[in-house]
């Protein structure tokens, strides 16, 4: 079977940018298309991966936008919003279009401009997401993550201090990615003490609000050999939902979107979680790198904290855990960040990664929308 | 509950189970047989936080709770704001209490007229 291919990757800066949502797309794709020196009249589809862009900007038909923008027309364009995970969805829009044999050549872009909004309004958009029985009561996704962090340190016997140690990490290595919101260390003091947002989770438990952009450019393996001796292929990949309604579900320590789309992406690749050599995951909260950890099988249920306290998911350790800096200091401009989560492993498996390389064949990327209520996983392995 | 009070209404399903919110359909995909009024009952915190970073709209700070209710031995959730300043613990009983406005409609994204502001807050007793 002809697998599908990643050929070339780009990410804008991230971080609070004056370009808008046009702007931010049209930078990623022309960088994509120019690393993967493929010409805009060879794209045959075009997705843009975006949350929110009308409610942000007031700017919507942003896929048809970007065709013209890079001269990408007669490509068939589709938006894909799956809220924070349209990126990974995004992915497995890509993928499947040139699985089925539809498209030779397609470029996927996923972007979000948000700093333009005070922190209530961009939390506000993020929370329009929730069940109206949900936000009548002002619940927010940090809500969700204080409120899940509580009952898994509770459940699990996990120290607090445990989930500072995911911040810091991701803060050290978003110190060599050059496209990173923030590249400076933090100390788990800093962390601890930072104020508090979702009681018992603090400021540097969470993510940023981030402008940015990533773009990727995707054909069958029999293509890519036309263009470059450097690629990646998609092994496996797999999406799925959980509750709408988060409190709902039956263990609130578990994603099941995290589980299901895992075990999909597993079987197609035929791996296990034990042959993953290197993983990006949504750590939109630091709570959610111990969830997606442990459910994507990498540790046992509770123990995922473990892991981070011993340095097995730092980047010397046995298993390397957001590389790129995360969510948590790379930024989280939403659609863009599912895209940029396989702009890193692409990165990684092709040995281009600079001074986060890691010694890896075999990537993972995990991208969540709502709190676990859509889920995209990817795995990837070099040629 | 008054006259005035709605129910804090849960649907019950074929298969035994309920949820708050009632949908369509239940876990198993059958329609609902009957509904529950879950302010008749008292509940117990599973999990809480206090939010300080609210959206537009929202009293600050906000404490909110999970809490579960048991109705004849059949487990429900539901998550609510607690009532003023409380603190809460997990494991703590609560009991719901009727608020008019529980957010201001129209001061955030959601269209005002989409769905309902009123609902049950979380007593610790």
């Amino acid at each position: 079977m002809d697998r599908v291919a990643i050929i070339g990757a780009s990410m804008t800066q991230f971080g609070q940018r004056d370009a808008w949502i046009r702007e931010l797309l049209a930078e990623a794709g022309q960088a994509a298309l120019a690393d993967a020196d493929v010409s805009p009249d060879e794209i045959e589809h075009l997705y843009v991966s975006n949350m929110a862009s009308g409610e942000f900007e007031g700017q919507t038909g942003v896929p048809n936008a970007l065709a013209h923008d890079l001269a990408a027309m007669p490509a068939y364009t589709a938006r894909i919003d799956q809220t924070s995970s349209s990126g990974g969805a995004g992915v497995y829009a890509a993928w499947q279009s040139v699985a089925s044999g539809a498209s030779d050549m397609t470029m996927l872009v996923g972007g979000e401009k948000m700093t333009h909004r005070s922190t209530a309004e961009s939390t506000d958009v993020i929370a329009s997401l929730t069940h109206p029985v949900e936000y009548k009561h002002g619940v927010t996704l940090p809500s969700f993550a204080g409120l899940t962090a509580r009952l898994y340190l509770d459940t699990y016997d996990a120290p607090r201090e445990s989930l500072g140690k995911v911040a810091v990490k991701n803060h050290k290595n978003g110190v060599d990615n050059p496209h990173a919101q923030f590249r400076k260390e933090v100390d788990l003091d800093t962390v601890l003490d930072s104020p508090v947002v979702a009681d018992p989770l603090r400021l540097y438990d969470f993510c940023p609000i981030t402008d940015g952009s990533a773009a990727l450019v995707f054909c069958p393996e029999s293509v890519a050999r036309e263009y470059t001796d450097d690629y990646a292929v998609i092994s496996g990949i797999g999406g799925a939902t959980d509750t709408h309604v988060v409190h709902e579900r039956a263990d609130p320590t578990t994603m099941g979107g995290v589980v299901n789309s895992s075990e999909i992406a597993y079987e197609m690749a035929d791996l296990e979680p034990d042959d993953i050599e290197v993983a990006e995951l949504h750590d939109m909260f630091t709570i959610l790198e111990f969830l997606q950890s442990e459910d994507l099988g990498f540790f046992e249920k509770g123990e995922g904290w473990k892991a981070v306290e011993e340095g097995v998911t730092d980047r010397d350790g046995d298993l390397p855990i957001n590389t790129s800096g995360g969510l948590k200091s790379k930024g989280h401009p939403l659609g863009a960040s599912g895209v940029a989560q396989v702009y890193e492993i692409y990165k990684q498996l092709i040995g281009d990664a600079g001074k986060r390389q890691v010694d890896a064949d075999v990537g993972l990327a995990c991208n969540v929308g709502g709190f676990g209520n859509c889920v995209t996983t990817t795995i990837m392995e070099s040629r | 509950m008054s006259d005035e009070q709605p129910a804090m209404e849960a649907y019950r399903y074929p298969d035994g189970s309920i949820t708050y919110p009632g949908h369509p359909v239940g876990p198993d995909g059958e329609e609902p047989v009957g509904t529950v009024d879950l302010s008749d009952y008292t509940a117990t915190v599973l999990t809480w936080t206090t939010s300080t970073a609210t959206p537009p709209g929202v009293r600050q700070p906000n404490t909110l709770a999970i809490v579960e209710f048991d109705v004849d031995g059949e487990p429900v959730r539901a998550i609510g704001q607690v009532t003023g300043e409380d603190e809460v613990d997990i494991g703590d009983e609560v009991r719901p209490v009727y608020c008019e406005e529980l957010r201001e409609p129209g001061a955030g994204i959601r269209e005002p007229a989409s769905q309902e502001w009123d609902g049950y807050r979380f007593e610790p007793l």
